[in-house]
């Protein structure tokens, strides 16, 4: 399994937290479902896939809690019957980033993913650039800057 | 010390009580959760029971490999202090942090008491 990183600087925090918490699949993206690492996926189609779930799934909790009146909530556990899809966000410099990580449950657990899950948030928090690069994002760049980043995520 | 959800607390104070013990959980044996916990300050209850439950899994399967049942208690000594676990029938864990030197015969009795209290 290969773990590919856009931003260079999530690549050790991702490699650490897919060994110690044996994940079978991991992305992180923005809020809005740029990934910007990603670990296990073959298919670029996958990827896209599951981030725009995963981004949609935070926005609908952010939702749900807003009406509640309360913060957003810390974290979001499927467990199936053989995997567990295990959805959280973390504050960094660069900006709100979300979590999906997909585990088995035979090798792993909720427990372990969460252990590990703050680790991983304190380590992408001390590894992210200070100075977020704000960027405007062009009609005529966007298909060139996907191409980009899928090629950089799938090293084709 | 921490406190545990009523009902719970009883099967906890069983191995609490015993000289030596720095603390005692019951863990979620599937997702290595904590459900309760009476635990000493410095102790990351999060951690011991994610871990433990993954040691417990692993030790299932090699148990069941080698042909030698289900696993009944285990006991973990290191040189700073001990990790003893029982696993209930529901398949929690019962789960105590120990001095070095506990009366480890003591803690086992206390763990399958209180197993039994969990069910």
């Amino acid at each position: 399994m290969t773990t590919r990183a856009i931003e260079a600087w999530t690549l050790e925090p991702l490699v650490t937290f897919v060994q110690e918490a044996s994940a079978r699949l991991v992305l992180v993206m923005t809020a809005a479902g740029q990934v910007i690492a990603q670990h296990g996926f073959s298919r670029a189609l996958d990827v896209m896939s599951a981030a725009a779930l995963g981004a949609a799934i935070m926005a609908s909790t952010e939702e749900l809690a807003r009406l509640l009146r309360q913060p957003p909530f810390a974290a979001l556990n499927h467990q199936g019957e053989r995997q567990g899809i295990f959805l959280a966000a973390v504050a960094t410099a660069r900006g709100r980033l979300v979590l999906l990580v997909v585990y088995e449950l035979d090798v792993s657990s909720l427990g372990l993913v969460q252990l590990f899950f703050e680790q991983l948030a304190a380590d992408l928090q001390a590894a992210s650039p200070k100075q977020a690069v704000s960027k405007q994002v062009l009609a005529a760049d966007f298909e060139r800057e996907l191409s980009d980043s899928l090629n950089t995520l799938f090293r084709r | 010390m921490t406190t545990a959800p009523a009902g719970y607390g009883k099967a906890l104070d069983l191995i609490t009580r015993v000289r030596g013990v720095r603390g005692a959980m019951l863990v979620a044996g599937d997702d290595g959760v904590v459900v309760a916990e009476q635990l000493m300050e410095g102790i990351r209850g999060a951690a011991v029971a994610a871990l433990a439950a993954s040691l417990a899994a692993r030790l299932g399967r090699a148990m069941q490999a080698a042909g030698v049942g289900a696993s009944q208690f285990w006991h973990l000594q290191c040189d700073r202090g001990a990790l003893l676990v029982v696993p209930a029938p529901s398949g929690t864990l019962v789960v105590a942090v120990a001095e070095p030197d506990v009366n480890v015969g003591l803690v086992r009795l206390e763990l399958l008491r209180a197993a039994k209290v969990v069910g």
